[in-house]
């Protein structure tokens, strides 16, 4: 077991793993209850934005495997909310600062779905970047957060495939159809590339997660490795990016892109405007029209207690 | 051996990053006691790094009886598989 600084520092030199009964700085174990929490937080609220096209999927298959999905989401917070509580903080904590908005969610899900297209587009673009993003933190240096990665990461893959096919089907499909995945493309393109943070200059805490094993890549690095691969993803389904700087660098192996506005997703993480407060406010009401379920388990596990006795 | 000495499940974490991974079962008199016991039967040859013991009768199973209304609903449902979608050739390793 560690015990102290020292001990702490030649584990994370050795690239192993700390454990949650480990000794640990208190800058270390802060940054990733933060960390898990919001992570726990995007799972949670990411629900919402695809949940809201169950009763309008258009077949039984659809609605079958958006359901799935979403479920999944349910899952992915529940395995992180149980890694953040290895750490200190109890649950109704932890939901607290998200209904409080003293922690955040990931911006990406405060950006509206008009279309069965945004439902595709979020499952190739958005679901492809966070598995960017999970895979070097299935190698994290907090032993409980990686585990929770890695059965994550297994799910994960259905999510980007089934979005795909949708892109593919409606690609394929009538002038309107492709219309429609077109412009899904071109509402989900930027977003998806803002979702990997601020660029590497401006990342305050880029150096001190990576010397800690919290994080492996820079936010830069993993933002090339989802141009380079969602690009000719995007030319399979014949539809055009919607970055006019893009173009293919032959003496760097990658993509050249534009740039992000960021001050857009500086709005969009500050949580202004109208669809953050709703997203907020569907979370709390499901929050409150629960309360009856879980007074009504506490009331029966009393009651089993009572007869017991 | 007291007949009377409850049983202790034990749980290994075999390196640093990995799950405890349940191993057996100890008789003991004691939590101490079940840890050591743990620790002499199961960890001779550096299996471990860390032991949990359980009091097995704290472990709450699911009834062996209700092992198709617990896990039947999941078959048939092939769409929660990757495989289950088919893509072009080009886009396939995604
Ligand atoms: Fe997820
Ligand atoms: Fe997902």
């Amino acid at each position: 077991m560690i015990r102290n600084q020292d001990q702490f520092d030649v584990v994370i030199e050795a690239d192993q793993r700390i454990e949650s009964d480990d000794w640990m700085p208190e800058d270390y174990r802060k940054t990733l209850i933060r960390q898990i929490a919001q992570h726990a937080h995007s799972e949670i609220i990411g629900m919402q934005p695809e949940g809201a096209w169950i009763s309008r999927a258009p077949s039984l298959r659809r609605k079958s495997i958006l359901t799935a999905k979403v479920q999944d989401e349910a899952g992915h917070g529940l395995y992180l909310y149980g890694a953040a509580e290895t750490l200190g903080p109890d649950r109704s904590e932890l939901l607290e600062m998200l209904h409080t908005k003293k922690q955040k969610y990931s911006s990406i899900f405060n950006y509206p779905t008009p279309t069965w297209a945004d439902v595709g587009a979020i499952g190739w673009l958005v679901d492809g970047a966070a598995i960017m993003n999970q895979v070097p933190l299935c190698r994290c240096s907090y032993g409980p957060y990686g585990r929770a990665m890695v059965r994550v990461c297994k799910e994960e893959s259905f999510h980007q495939r089934q979005g795909f096919q949708i892109m593919l089907t409606l690609a394929e499909g009538t002038e309107e159809q492709k219309v429609m995945a077109q412009e899904a493309l071109n509402r989900w393109w930027w977003p998806s590339i803002m979702m990997f943070g601020p660029p590497d200059t401006e990342s305050i805490h880029n150096a001190r997660n990576m010397a800690w094993g919290i994080k492996r890549y820079t936010n830069d690095e993993l933002r090339q490795n989802f141009v380079d691969a969602s690009v000719p993803q995007a030319e399979v389904l014949g539809l055009t990016v919607p970055d006019p700087d893009l173009v293919w660098n032959e003496e760097r192996g990658h993509y050249d892109y534009g740039e992000p506005d960021w001050e857009e997703f500086m709005q969009m993480v500050r949580g202004e405007g109208e669809l953050p407060a709703e997203r907020i406010r569907t979370r709390l009401d499901a929050h409150n029209e629960g309360a009856w379920v879980r007074e009504a388990a506490e009331a029966y596990a009393a009651k089993r207690r009572e007869v017991a006795a | 051996m007291s007949p009377g000495w409850p049983l202790w499940e034990v749980f290994v974490r075999a390196r640093r990053g990995v799950n405890h991974v349940h191993f057996g079962s100890v008789h003991a008199a004691d939590e101490e006691t079940a840890l050591q016991a743990a620790r002499d039967l199961f960890t001779r040859r550096q299996e471990g790094v860390s032991i949990w013991v359980v009091r097995s009768s704290d472990v709450v199973a699911s009834d062996p009886d209700d092992e198709d209304e617990l896990f039947d609903p999941a078959e048939g449902k092939d769409y929660r598989f990757p495989t289950d979608y088919k893509l072009p050739a080009e886009v396939d390793h995604m």
